[in-house]
């Protein structure tokens, strides 16, 4: 890999391994920080990157692998020797003490003190200190409650300085932000590398990395794939090293007639969630929603449904308006939402699997509105087989089930209504590979039994090899929409981070 | 896993044995006999008949308030709608000059917009239930003093009274028990042979599945708190019957007889979980406890005690046990099973395989 300034070697993290279940996080991954850079660490959602934070953070202790600071080994597992040793994280969204003054804020830990009195003209000047060097206009004395998160970031940026840190990750920071807060932020950062320290900027938005960062680390599928300085590589192939993940494992979209629009999406609106979005699913057609974790599609799939509100926009289903936030109505009319957290949103997890299954057929199940355990067991055994469910008894908690078979509860229990549109939010996300190929083969399925599926999907292979067409997403937008035999990787990812797709079109 | 927590005709049989509703009918049962051996006077048809008579208003009331605690919410202003809806009664009765058939229907009608206002407040406006009822259950004796001020009416026909505290021919059976009974019964099937039922066991233990199941949420609680408010509002008749008095203190503090009962019948008091027939279990060992110990001529102060102990029991009996099991679960499975760290706040990291 590309060797970088020679001196000033802080951190080094070698072999790194981390596995949470079935998933393997790091698989030998390695990062190398020095003195005075900005450095940014890449990849796709679940590349290993917040894994690798939460490390360095203290959170998390690693299975194996080496993480040096300053030529000492790093002390591991404890947030604030973590903090002690140097290394701050700085979150997306900051905690600080709503009811507390800023000065209060950077210095709580360890607030001056003379004899048992606090010294507070030291506090507030040293605070005062802290922003001047940051090049920012806060008054240290005002209480942090009503403080934008620009302005919170600051703060704890603060305190880092004020606990002398000389790593400061910063995961994510510019998601929230305005683009006038964007830059403060940049000028913050490279004031920090002019004082020597290390800053660490985790973003998907590759124009502020290659905008502020001396160095990039690339990390996929938990390895780190490429280290190199920032002016000897492109955007472009920043994206071919966060996407080169290889089509092995195949999807089979099996080819369905394609009908009548199914659902139409017109102009919908929230204020905060998502901008303009227009779509349409067709009957026996597979569409992917594409785009990172937060860009705005899960919010969009809500509205969709009903379970949350819109400003502005319509929704069609079957050539008839579709009223907002009327989720019952939605399930008559036919729209069936698999979400996205099945434990949160999908599950009621202490009840059995039958009560789960049946949950959405009440109505047609009961007569007068009663219902027995028998009828809601029946129901759950048809689908058992059909979708090979793997339970020990229909009575038992669907909690006690493996995370594959719940999410196969939770296809059961919309597919059991009788869909014309299935619209499903990361519909294999931390299942095992064969349930994950079983779930495809459903979804292909409904999309040959004449239904329109709409697939949220944050897996590019998935999208690939699953979808008839693909819109993207970025920041509340839809930014490209492409039929399958014109999708790349490259391209959906240009499209997710923002970039133009031109661009990529130039690369192929 | 949570089997005794559960209500147990929709568990597997091997977990359905040591559910707590099924504990606390062997609570009863050894009670019963400690009563039969150590006092004559215990196993009389008078003891009972007064048992009966005195869980009556608690056991109307736990009946819906178990639904609405199973759902998540909580209601503190039932005693206050049994005093509001008895005064009611009593007033438009004596001073109103309507039939009494009339004036019954009226103070359960009060009963009823006493609920709905609650389920106004909490369900549609979206306040904490526990406060908002904290509110209305000063407000609602409030309307009662302002009715009947420190009067009281004490005059109902004998056929009515009757009913109140008479027994059903020469039996120990008071006249109230079939009313009583058939509420059980109706509430029973609710709760578990309905979808109603099955929806409100649902909003209990996740609210925000409810929403993506399609569930009105609001709707629901509701309904939840104008059942909960009517039948405070026909305790409050029946209880004006029994003492053959209306006036506005009438039940005060009966909140706290009918949340202990619902508690100690193994509903959770974080929604979800729960059953008629342990409420009913629970009634009838309140009932036979504090029977027994005023037999005994042991102060009511211990009786408070020892309500106080099975509360606690009933509370923390079935979370020691879920936190045991889940113990031996995560010993057991650590090689297949990986609990989800809670500390991420990322993506789930599940097992592989079939459970």
């Amino acid at each position: 890999m590309a060797a970088g300034k020679a001196s000033g070697e802080i951190l080094l993290v070698r072999n790194a391994n981390k596995r949470f279940g079935g998933v393997q996080a790091l698989k030998d991954a390695k990062l190398t920080l020095r003195d005075g850079e900005i450095h940014a660490l890449l990849g796709e959602n679940g590349a290993g990157k917040s894994t690798l934070v939460k490390v360095l953070a203290g959170v998390h202790r690693l299975d194996s692998g080496t993480v040096e600071l300053n030529g000492k080994p790093f002390i591991q597992g404890s947030p604030r020797a973590a903090m002690e040793q140097g290394i701050t994280v700085i979150y997306q969204e900051p905690s600080l003490f709503p009811d507390l003054s800023l000065a209060e804020n950077v210095f709580i830990s360890r607030l001056p003190r003379k004899g048992v009195a606090i010294t507070w003209a030291q506090t507030r000047d040293e605070t005062k200190k802290l922003f001047d060097e940051l090049g920012v206009d806060l008054n240290p004395e005002r209480l942090a409650r009503g403080l934008s998160i620009a302005d919170q970031q600051v703060v704890e940026i603060a305190k880092a300085l004020s606990l002398d840190a000389s790593v400061i990750l910063m995961d994510e920071p510019t998601a929230a932000l305005t683009s006038s807060e964007v830059a403060r932020l940049m000028s913050v950062m490279r004031k920090l590398a002019e004082r020597g320290k290390c800053v660490v900027f985790v973003s998907h938005r590759l124009d502020e990395v290659f905008a502020v960062c001396s160095e990039v680390t690339v990390m996929r599928d938990g390895e780190t794939v490429a280290e190199s300085p920032i002016d000897k590589t492109s955007i472009s192939e920043v994206i071919k090293w966060m996407v080169g993940r290889e089509l092995k494992e195949m999807f089979p979209k099996v080819d369905a007639k394609v009908g009548a629009t199914a659902l139409e999406v017109k102009s919908l609106n929230s204020a905060s969630e998502f901008k303009d979005v227009s779509l349409h699913v067709k009957k026996g057609e597979i569409v992917a929603l594409a785009g990172l974790v937060g860009s705005g599609r899960s919010e969009v799939a809500r509205a969709i449904f009903g379970v949350d509100p819109y400003d502005s926009g319509e929704v069609i289903l079957n050539g008839q308006k579709l009223p907002p936030k009327r989720p019952k109505t939605s399930v008559a009319r036919g729209l069936a939402l698999v979400p996205e957290d099945r434990r949160q949103q999908g599950l009621f997890m202490i009840s059995s699997v039958a009560r789960n299954v049946a949950m959405e057929m009440l109505n047609r199940l009961s007569k007068l509105g009663f219902i027995t355990n028998k009828q809601e067991i029946n129901l759950t055994q048809k689908w058992q087989e059909k979708l090979q469910i793997k339970y020990s008894d229909p009575r038992a908690p669907v909690e006690s089930l493996s995370g594959g078979n719940q999410q196969k509860s939770v296809l059961a229990k919309w597919l059991a209504t009788d869909p014309d549109v299935l619209i499903v939010d990361e519909p294999t996300r931390g299942i095992d590979v064969a349930t994950k190929a079983e779930v495809h083969r459903l979804l292909s399925q409904s999309a040959a039994d004449g239904k329109a599926v709409l697939m949220i999907s944050s897996e590019l292979p998935e999208v690939l090899g699953m979808a008839d067409r693909i819109y993207v997403m970025h920041e509340g937008r839809l930014t490209a929409e492409m039929a399958r035999n014109e999708a790349t990787q490259e391209k959906i990812m240009f499209a997710a981070t923002g970039e133009k797709v031109a661009v990529a079109g130039k690369k192929r | 896993m949570t089997g005794l927590l559960m209500r147990g005709a929709d568990k597997p049989k091997s977990v359905r044995r040591f559910t707590w509703d099924v504990t606390i009918y062997l609570i009863l049962a050894a009670v019963l006999l400690v009563g039969f051996a150590i006092n004559p006077e215990f196993g009389t048809a008078f003891n009972f008949s007064a048992i009966l008579a005195n869980m009556g208003e608690i056991m109307l009331i736990a009946m819906p308030m178990t639904l609405l605690i199973i759902s998540g919410e909580i209601d503190l202003s039932v005693a206050s709608i049994v005093g509001l809806s008895g005064v009611v009664f009593g007033y438009t009765y004596y001073f109103g000059g309507v039939p009494i058939a009339v004036a019954a229907a009226l103070g359960i009608l009060t009963g009823a917009l006493c609920g709905a206002l609650n389920g106004f407040l909490v369900a549609k406006l979206a306040l904490g239930s526990l406060a908002v009822t904290i509110a209305t259950l000063a407000l609602f004796r409030g309307f009662a003093t302002a009715i009947l001020g420190n009067e009281s009416v004490a005059e109902y026909p004998e056929a009515w009274t009757n009913f109140g505290y008479d027994t059903i021919g020469t039996s120990f059976i008071p006249r109230t028990f079939p009313l009583i009974v058939t509420f059980i019964l109706l509430f029973a099937v609710l709760a578990h042979l309905t979808s109603f039922g099955r929806r409100v066991y649902g909003i209990g233990q996740n609210v925000e599945a409810a929403r993506f199941a399609a569930i009105s949420v609001t709707t629901y609680k509701w309904i939840l708190f104008i059942l909960t408010g009517t039948m405070s509002g026909v305790a409050g008749i029946v209880y004006t019957l029994r003492f053959s008095t209306a006036q506005w203190d009438n039940a005060i503090g009966l909140e706290l007889a009918v949340i202990s009962v619902v508690l100690l019948g193994g509903v959770s008091i974080f929604g979800g979980i729960g059953s008629i027939w342990g409420v009913v279990g629970a009634a009838l060992l309140f009932g036979t406890l504090e029977a027994l110990f005023n037999l005994q001529g042991i102060s009511p102060n211990v009786f408070t005690v020892v309500t106080g102990v099975l509360l606690i029991s009933a509370v923390v009996i079935p979370v020691a046990l879920r936190r045991l099991n889940q113990a031996r679960e995560f010993r057991e499975g650590a090689k297949t099973r990986i609990p989800v760290d809670s500390s991420t706040g990322s993506r789930p990291k599940e097992p592989s395989g079939g459970s």
